[in-house]
């Protein structure tokens, strides 16, 4: 009863922000309603019984991603109304039809998943049964022991290498120095 | 579908007043506001009165008669009166709601925060997890407070507080991650009652100091007030606010001083476990003295440390605060492990 309430409220205001996200002019503004998206997302999971997923929505998406996004944009001063003329010859073609064939693979691919018919969901319960947590670290760190911890190896490169890229070199930090003295 | 969402583990002390599930949310709901609505006027009154003394003044002494004690409700009144200007470049939809967005996150932190073994509206299975993700959305309202107010000033103070709450927002996450290993649960109730032998700051000393410095950080208090540094940038991202707009982020800073104080008791001060086995006061009790002296101590810090500057800031959290949490996670689950 109570989840079916929180679904009816949090499934229109993130279909709602969705769509804004698109229409948005202004860049701060479509960053905005993909943070109200992402919520009303992790109210989803709540809703699930995945209080764990719940929470990881919101410190990575709204507290991490969507914090550096509206940071470069604020910094880079890309508050202008964007122009709609495409650049790209036929792109709203493209766009539509690659759009269309999305929907219908995740139409798909969720019906194979569910199944055709209307069957009962899994139960969520007795999965979740001593703790959500406790049974999610059970499957992670058992059964996908290995992709979690090649994930988070791929994960510590990237890292390393953002950070290569970041650094500036001692001798180049004095060359553009003495640049700026000779302007 | 009648599992997840609002199940909770044990009863709370609303629980048995009514027998309807939405009067016991509303009930609790109605209880963690006007908390979060009472709380933090004692906090703000007591930083009046406690900068006023360890500056040789008085403080306010007028309001109320008793010691000024109605300061806080004549400045929330005065607040009311005030004009509520929005300036005329600002984007007065992102300018309004930036106060709410700061506000909330405060206000639902309280729901799983427990003051007592049966005193808690939600005892969330990922509890303290769930208390950091949530503080870090205020994050989001002092940016948009700081680009929709179309002032340079305000502009830099939200960039500042965005910079210096992702780096210290770390430290706070890896602090209460050596406690969790410890007490083995992430369930703030469940963290509080695996204290009943000896208080975690004892077993965990360095988490506690990172935390504490890390949450001053957070709150964007003394030493670490850069975001609103008055001799810089007049009063950050919320410069162009006045009325009951400024009054929701006064609200807010108090509350979150209520609000890490109460994490902090519970994670390294026992929460509502008594003092040399007390039992006979109440465990409320207890929790609401441990909250009030850790909240005197951060105002006491106000007092004290001059403001650090930009880099020293940011040195400070990624060099020393972070490498400290590494190695304390690291030397707690080797000995729970050797423990074991």
């Amino acid at each position: 009863m109570a989840d079916t309430v929180v679904f009816w409220i949090a499934a229109p205001i993130s279909v709602a922000s969705a769509i804004a996200v698109v229409l948005a002019r202004r860049a701060v503004h479509a960053a905005l309603f993909l943070i109200a998206n992402l919520f009303t997302l992790a109210v989803l999971f709540l809703v699930l019984g995945s209080e764990f997923l719940f929470v990881v929505q919101i410190i990575v998406y709204a507290g991490a991603i969507m914090v550096l996004f509206l940071f470069v944009i604020m910094l880079l001063g890309v508050d202008q109304e964007v122009s709609l003329r495409e650049q790209l010859q036929g792109q709203r073609l493209v766009a539509a039809l690659l759009g269309l064939g999305l929907l219908a693979e995740v139409v798909v691919a969720v019906r194979l998943g569910v199944g055709l018919h209307r069957t009962p969901l899994p139960d969520f319960a007795a999965v979740n049964k001593g703790g959500n947590v406790q049974a999610l670290a059970h499957v992670l760190f058992n059964q996908y022991f290995l992709p979690f911890e090649v994930t988070s190896v791929l994960l510590i490169v990237a890292a390393i290498g953002a950070m290569l890229h970041g650094r500036r070199r001692m001798d180049e930090e004095e060359t553009i120095d003495r640049e700026q003295a000779v302007l | 579908m009648s599992h997840g969402l609002l199940l909770t583990a044990g009863q709370s002390f609303v629980d048995g007043w009514f027998n309807s599930l939405w009067v016991v949310v509303i009930a609790k709901a109605i209880i963690v506001l006007v908390f979060v609505l009472v709380a933090p006027l004692g906090v703000g009154y007591m930083e009046h009165k406690v900068l006023a003394h360890m500056q040789h003044r008085l403080g306010p002494m007028y309001a109320g008669r008793f010691h000024g004690w109605a300061q806080l409700l004549a400045d929330g009144v005065k607040f009311v009166q005030k004009e509520d200007i929005v300036p005329s470049a600002a984007d007065s939809g992102v300018f309004s709601l930036a106060p709410a967005v700061v506000l909330v996150p405060y206000i639902a932190i309280f729901v799983v925060i427990p003051f007592g073994k049966t005193v808690w509206a939600v005892n969330l299975d990922v509890g303290i997890f769930y208390v950091l993700a949530i503080t870090s959305v205020s994050i989001i309202g002092i940016m948009m407070a700081g680009w929709a107010s179309a002032n340079k000033f305000s502009l830099i103070g939200a960039l500042r507080a965005a910079a210096q709450l992702i780096a210290y927002e770390l430290p706070l996450i890896l602090a209460a991650a050596a406690v969790v290993m410890q007490a083995g649960t992430l369930s703030l109730v469940g963290i509080a009652d695996a204290q009943h032998a000896f208080w975690y700051v004892l077993t965990q000393p360095i988490a506690f100091f990172v935390f504490m410095v890390a949450a001053i950080a957070e709150l964007t208090r003394p030493p670490f007030d850069m975001p609103i540094a008055d001799s810089e940038i007049i009063f950050g991202a919320f410069t162009e606010y006045t009325g009951l707009k400024f009054a929701f982020f006064l609200l807010a800073e108090y509350a979150g001083i209520v609000a890490f104080s109460a994490i902090a008791s519970v994670l390294f001060l026992g929460g509502y476990q008594p003092i040399l086995g007390l039992h006979i006061i109440p465990g409320f009790f207890w929790m609401s003295a441990k909250v009030g002296a850790l909240s005197f101590f951060i105002i006491w810090l106000r007092a004290t440390f001059p403001r650090l500057r930009e880099d020293q800031l940011q040195r400070f959290a990624w060099v020393v605060l972070i490498p400290l949490a590494l190695a304390d996670i690291m030397v707690t689950g080797v000995i729970k492990v050797l423990v074991k």
